[in-house]
């Protein structure tokens, strides 16, 4: 993670807040560490009542929609609709879902670390908003300490009515997934469930569960101080707001910064220092995102709709660069291999197909024997028949490296390959054993 | 297409065993692993060998319900 800590901005203050500053959601002015629950408080100012009767309840959650939040997890379902559905039911439960188990990404794991009270200001407001006094909020276990110690200043202080249990979550990829997480806090089995029930209709220990990104939350805690107009003053009028982002890669500063939605992925670079060596391609959303030509990416919004022409979204706010001179078809064939083997090995299709899938994506990586048609024909039967997307995800970035790639492809059919670097580009956690 | 029922499975308790395939081989096919794929929802016609097909699966996991009237994830 001290790769990521290099984070530099200006405006320490959003007490006096125009709303087109930023960072809104990362201390700009402290040092390294987390904000204490003073500091935090003398930068936003405090939460809301958090005993909300009805009418106030209606008026927050009309903000929310109003303030256009989607969910910061990759999925990007409108927060309200998501709060509204929980609301609905009886003796729901609130979970915080910071697991962040992509290898890649550190935004979540930047925000717990310096800001945890904004996130959990996020879930005791989640709480109060579904009509609950149980929040679960599960962390990488390598910020645990900090939420540990959170938490506990807000009990001694008598912050909140809502109990707050911190959970260390499962470092695995699928461990993340929202179903997964409930699985994991309630068995310690960190795989997908099936579905229906939805959880919003049935979770963790039965009860309607919200699980909520803790950057979403974050944002959720701002709204309910600044309003739907605050939020909007930034991003664009179909995506407002900011979002974390994770730049790694051929960058010279890897970083986790904060980004009004929709600006162009050239600056969102630069804040990372800019590229470090000319550029071929970009990574763009995640390990579930989409690879794009670096020269065609470069000018489009960081948005949904902006990204939309080369086949991208933001998914969960990752930015790799990837060298001109490195092969991205080894690059994919490494993901790959990684993700078949995070299957959780309960669907068929995903443990059986994916696997064959990355064989296949290795043997034209390393211009073996191989069959683009075969491989064209498994991705079509593996797409969509998981319980959860991890199947989809894999099958979209291997689609768009054979895309982006398709010159690379060409040239490993014919036995050679241009690029000279040797060496990894995306991070990938070594094989245990399985 | 249209049709009166839809068949879904559930691919975690799926274990491709196949039978389903057998029954209603209109409707449904093996992927190249062994796990049924379905193809569209089932006609009136086909209901009875539908049902046939989901009381003879030894796991459980191929269900038959209405056609959603919107289509959830």
């Amino acid at each position: 993670m001290r790769a990521y800590e290099n984070i530099a901005g200006p405006s320490p203050s959003v007490a006096d807040r125009p709303a087109g500053q930023l960072p809104r959601l990362l201390p700009a002015g402290f040092a390294a560490g987390p904000a204490s629950l003073a500091e935090h408080l003398g930068r936003y100012g405090p939460l809301p009542p958090p005993r909300l009767d009805r009418a106030h309840r209606d008026a927050l959650l009309g903000e929310v929609e109003g303030s256009g939040l989607t969910g910061r997890g990759g999925a990007a379902f409108p927060t309200a609709r998501k709060l509204a559905a929980v609301a609905a039911q009886a003796a729901p439960v609130v979970v915080a879902n910071g697991t962040e188990g992509e290898p890649a990404s550190a935004k979540d794991k930047v925000l717990l670390a310096r800001s945890p009270h904004l996130v959990l200001d996020g879930a005791v407001l989640a709480a109060a908003l579904v009509g609950t006094r149980e929040a679960v909020i599960v962390v990488h276990h390598s910020v645990r300490e900090i939420l540990d110690e959170a938490a506990a200043e807000r009990r001694r202080t008598r912050l909140d009515r809502v109990r707050i249990r911190v959970v260390t979550g499962a470092d695995r990829f699928v461990g993340g997934e929202a179903s997964a997480v409930v699985h994991w806090i309630e068995r310690g089995v960190p795989t997908p469930t099936a579905r229906p029930p939805r959880l919003s209709e049935r979770g963790l220990g039965g009860k309607p569960t919200l699980v909520q990104n803790v950057e979403t939350l974050a944002h959720l805690a701002l709204i309910a101080r600044y309003g739907a107009a605050w939020f909007r003053g930034l991003g664009t009028s179909a995506e407002p707001g900011t979002m974390l982002v994770t730049i790694l890669g051929a960058v010279n500063e890897p970083c986790v910064h904060e980004i009004a939605i929709g600006t162009p992925v050239r600056d969102v670079l630069r804040l990372a220092g800019g590229p470090s060596v000319p550029l071929q391609a970009l990574l763009l959303g995640g390990y579930f995102g989409r690879w794009a030509d670096a020269a065609a990416a470069a000018p489009l919004p960081f948005s949904a709709a902006g990204l939309a022409p080369v086949g991208a979204g933001i998914g969960a706010g990752l930015i790799a660069a990837l060298p001109a001179d490195a092969c991205g078809l080894a690059e994919t064939a490494r993901v790959v291999r990684y993700l078949a083997d995070e299957s959780a090995g309960q669907c068929g299709p995903c443990l059986f197909g994916l696997d064959a899938v990355a064989e296949e994506v290795q043997r034209l990586a390393e211009g073996r024997t191989s069959s683009l048609a075969t491989l064209r024909r498994w991705l079509g039967q593996v797409d969509g028949r998981g319980a959860c997307s991890h199947p989809d995800g894999t099958v979209g970035l291997i689609r768009s490296a054979l895309t982006v790639f398709a010159a690379e492809l060409e040239q490993h059919a014919e036995g050679w390959c241009c690029a000279t670097r040797a060496g990894a580009v995306l991070p990938v956690p070594p094989r245990g054993p399985r | 297409m249209t049709g009166s029922a839809r068949l879904r499975v559930d691919p975690i308790a799926c274990d491709g065993r196949g039978l389903c395939a057998e029954i209603l081989p209109e409707l449904i096919t093996l992927d190249d692993w062994g796990f049924p794929v379905i193809q569209g929802d089932v006609p009136g016609p086909l209901v009875q060998c539908a049902r046939e097909a989901v009381r003879i699966c030894p796991k459980l996991a191929l269900h038959l319900g209405k056609v959603p009237l919107q289509k959830r994830r």
